[in-house]
């Protein structure tokens, strides 16, 4: 579970982290993924496995799109750019919801009978639930190319580059906004992939896009903005802190560990445990 | 006479970068005193030291006969030591007028008061027209003149500048110059830091030449520019990168 | 130039008073309990927003979590009076104590923090807040608390006939909140919140003591808000987490300033003014079908306020700079 956190955390890393922009739709974006990934399911009766690499994309070209015809303009704000930022993307986040009920209406919907719904497996005696165990393996095969990608291709460091300094890197005739559209996609894209295993095995509805957004963030802070590794391991120590609460606390309460661990973490580190910004 | 500002043995480092060793400088009332040297000479470090942005690693500071090493710099305002940004510091939301009064409050706890006070230190520093205009919307030579303005409202003993000076044209440079003068005037002690000695040179009583985080030289300008390890130490090297 | 100045507030003072005059006859002629119902939430969250204007729009300090001072308020009131019989009054007091209380002893680790960081920390304290609650079975975990009915009564503030009394504390407290920002705005905290706004360093080094500005805002805002709840959970009578803690509360409470303009002195009251109609409207029209219609509505309207006016709507009216502060 705490891998998928940090999946949904690690796209939101790059929004929100490597960009420096506020994202508060990051979970509508992730009902998204869920809806299509169920739609998909329910029509074509693809397996949310395999249309997992369609959602990603699909989410990919919506993060792109959202940004080039709204965060754009968020970002150029000439006053209290941080406020506009978290009322646009806030907005954004209601539109969406509001567009979920009118479309899909406000029902709980679920993928009965997947590849992998439900099943367990035996690994040297321990049962563990394939979706998460799926889940887990995605989420690490994600990190790795992401890091990878972030760290050692040009491309990578021009999302970096930009956000530190926009005027130089217009300079050596790099475009900012396909730049930033492409993060933006890339991030959404995760969240995307991300989606599309949690619908296996969570209730699909308008609204749930927000229980995961919170999480994502104390995710992303925990780790340290700007740091995708910092997203990553954020992740686990979600996971795990989650786990450990709801062992000792009425399963209402497993968030109050969540968040009293990232009280903990940033009074003592002010910059979250990876963080450079 | 007691000096105004002493250092003892200031030592400040980061890690293993030693920015000040042993700096043992003072300042004495009414006088004009220049800091100076080199880029990483330290000058920017002892300056931060005197404000309270951080306190030595080892040594201590007195101003005005009190020990004033581990004091914050807010504190320090409140005895009399006020200070200037090199990278300007403006409340750009704030009016010029209401930058200000942010300092005058320092010594009046009535706004009327304040206000007043205000009004006086931009008509002082050539401001007063400017009175309602954002700080943002200032151009950077009036930036830098707020910035003098809003530590003389705080009603220091010593004022510090940190290259108030530098990056403005001649003309602007030349008020700069004057105003400076005329804070003295008014009995108010100056240690300013400057990168470049050219401008500084006429206007300072005294010069304290920083490089490599000691006291290389201090004295009347005039020497300080003969003295031949100020030459080698600052101008060489300077007339080399030129050259 | 003092003269202009003083001028410019005591105008302030004048518009204010005629908008208060005239807003406490409007229920002369609006006798639809509907639009009274309105116009106690308009005036309710005008209140509200001014005062999270303080800490968040003065001082700067973005706060996403202050529905936890508001549930506060209500908890505290309601608490009070079905356990101990203390009348509603005096619990409102205690509410905005206990807040305030509360407010500075978070600031001690919360105001290290910068940024996103701290707006983080806010919105998890108040999710924090709001789950304790929800398990705490003495203040009547997530079932919540019914103020049982004893009649109309100023005493008990609480009136079955009639909003009217409702309407007419929403009015003060709306006036309390502008007041006190009017009062405080022209005064050394306004000027130290604002400068430590801007830059924390510079007010440091001009004698500002940034820690305590920063203490002293939270503690008003945080009262003035439960004083908020407390009224609210007056007004609705049976309160529970969800509705007087959820995070809705604390985006609802930031909507208006920001919308009318964070940092200033009618920000809030405008963006309020405007907003509560509208989304109680757009409810009301829309919001039956159960479609979501309202949200697109009301989304699309706070995406486009947001990207067309970043200083909120009060830049439309605010004279050129030249001439004088933006206000």
């Amino acid at each position: 579970m705490g891998l998928l956190y940090g999946l949904i955390a690690v796209g939101l890393a790059l929004i929100f982290g490597l960009m420096d922009v506020t994202n508060f739709a990051h979970g509508e974006f992730l009902m998204i993924a869920m809806y299509l990934s169920f739609f998909l399911f329910a029509f074509f009766a693809i397996d949310p496995l395999l249309s997992a690499p369609l959602v990603a994309a699909a989410l990919f070209i919506f993060g792109a799109v959202i940004y080039l015809l709204l965060v754009r303009f968020a970002m150029r704000a000439k006053a209290n750019a941080g406020m506009v930022q978290i009322f646009t993307t806030f907005g954004l986040a209601i539109v969406m919801r509001g567009l979920a009920q009118y479309f899909f209406t406000p029902d709980y919907r679920s993928i009965p009978q997947s590849w992998l719904g439900g099943k367990t497996i035996s690994v040297g005696g321990i049962f563990l639930p394939e979706p998460q165990l799926v889940g887990a393996l995605v989420s690490i095969a994600a990190f790795a190319a992401l890091y990878f990608f972030i760290h050692r291709t040009d491309f990578g460091r021009a999302i970096e580059a930009t956000r530190e300094d926009p005027g130089a890197v217009a300079l050596v005739g790099i475009d900012k906004n396909r730049v930033f559209a492409f993060g933006w996609g890339l991030g959404a894209a995760l969240v995307g992939l991300a989606g599309a295993i949690m619908a296996v095995f969570f209730y699909i509805y308008p609204d749930v896009g927000a229980s995961f957004a919170l999480i994502a963030y104390v995710t992303v802070a925990l780790g340290g903005f700007g740091s995708v590794f910092g997203a990553f391991a954020g992740g686990i120590i979600v996971g795990l802190v989650e786990a450990v609460t709801a062992l000792v606390l009425p399963p209402s309460l497993k968030s109050v560990g969540i968040y009293s661990v990232y009280l903990l973490v940033v009074f003592i580190r002010p910059r979250g445990l990876f963080g450079s910004m | 006479m007691t000096a105004l500002l002493e250092t003892r043995g200031v030592w400040q480092r980061f890690g293993g970068l030693v920015a000040n060793s042993d700096v043992s400088i003072s300042v004495g009332r009414g006088e004009i005193v220049g800091l100076i040297g080199p880029n990483g000479a330290g000058k920017s470090t002892l300056f931060n030291l005197i404000a309270g942005v951080l306190p030595p690693t080892q040594g201590s500071i007195l101003f005005d006969g009190e020990d004033v090493t581990r004091m914050p710099a807010a504190v320090r305002c409140q005895r009399g030591i006020g200070r200037t940004f090199q990278v300007v510091k403006s409340f750009e939301t704030m009016t010029v007028i209401d930058n200000v009064i942010v300092g005058a409050l320092v010594r009046n706890t009535v706004m009327r008061e304040a206000r007043r006070k205000a009004h006086e230190v931009l008509e002082f520093t050539g401001l007063a027209a400017r009175a309602d205009v954002l700080a943002s919307d200032l151009v950077p030579a009036e930036k830098r003149r707020l910035e003098v303005a809003r530590a003389l409202a705080t009603e220091p003993k010593l004022l510090l500048l940190d290259e108030v000076l530098t990056g403005l044209t001649p003309t602007e440079a030349q008020t700069g110059v004057a105003l400076v003068r005329k804070v003295r005037d008014a009995g108010i002690t100056v240690l300013m830091v400057e990168h470049v000695m050219e401008i500084v040179m006429p206007l300072v009583d005294r010069a304290i030449v920083l490089d490599l985080g000691k006291v290389l030289v201090e004295g009347k300008p005039t020497e300080v520019v003969r003295d031949p390890k100020v030459i080698k130490a600052y101008l060489g090297d300077r007339h080399a990168v030129g050259a | 130039m003092d003269k202009d100045f003083a001028a410019r507030r005591r105008r302030d003072l004048i518009i204010a008073a005629a908008l208060a005059a005239i807003a406490a006859l409007t229920p002369l002629f609006v006798k639809d309990v509907v639009v009274q119902n309105i116009m106690i939430l308009t005036l309710m969250y005008a209140g509200l927003s001014q005062s999270w204007n303080i800490l968040s729009g003065y001082c700067g300090q973005i706060s996403l979590g202050h529905a936890l001072y508001f549930g506060l308020g209500a908890y505290t009131t309601e608490l009070l009076f079905t356990k101990f019989g203390v009348l509603p009054w005096f619990g409102m007091l205690a509410g905005g104590v206990v807040s305030a209380l509360i407010a500075m002893g978070l600031g001690y680790p919360f105001f290290r923090l910068r940024g996103h960081y701290f707006v983080i920390a806010t919105i998890v304290i108040a999710e924090i807040g709001l789950l304790l609650f929800h398990n705490w079975e003495w203040a009547g975990a997530a079932m919540g608390i019914t103020i049982p009915i004893r009649g109309d009564s100023w005493l008990k503030f609480q009136f079955l006939r009639t909003k009217l009394p409702y309407f007419y504390f929403a009015l003060a407290l709306c006036c309390l909140a502008w007041f006190v920002t009017w009062w405080l705005e022209n005064s050394k905290w306004g000027f130290w919140w604002r400068a430590v706004k801007d830059n924390p360093e510079a007010a440091e080094s001009l004698g500002v003591d940034v820690f305590n500005s920063k203490m002293g805002a939270a503690a008003v805002s945080a009262f003035l808000v439960a004083v908020g709840g407390s009224f609210y959970a007056q007004f609705v009578s049976y309160i529970d987490p969800e509705s007087v803690m959820g995070f809705q509360f604390s985006l609802l409470m930031a909507l208006p300033a920001v919308l009318g303009g964070i940092g200033t002195l009618w920000g809030p009251v405008l963006g309020a003014a405007i907003l509560i109609p509208l989304t109680e409207l757009t409810r009301f029209k829309f919001g039956g079908s159960g479609r979501g219609v309202d949200l697109i509505v009301y989304g699309t309207l706070i995406v486009l306020i947001s990207l067309a006016l970043p200083r909120g709507l009060l830049s439309l009216f605010s004279r050129p700079k030249k001439t004088g502060v933006a206000r």
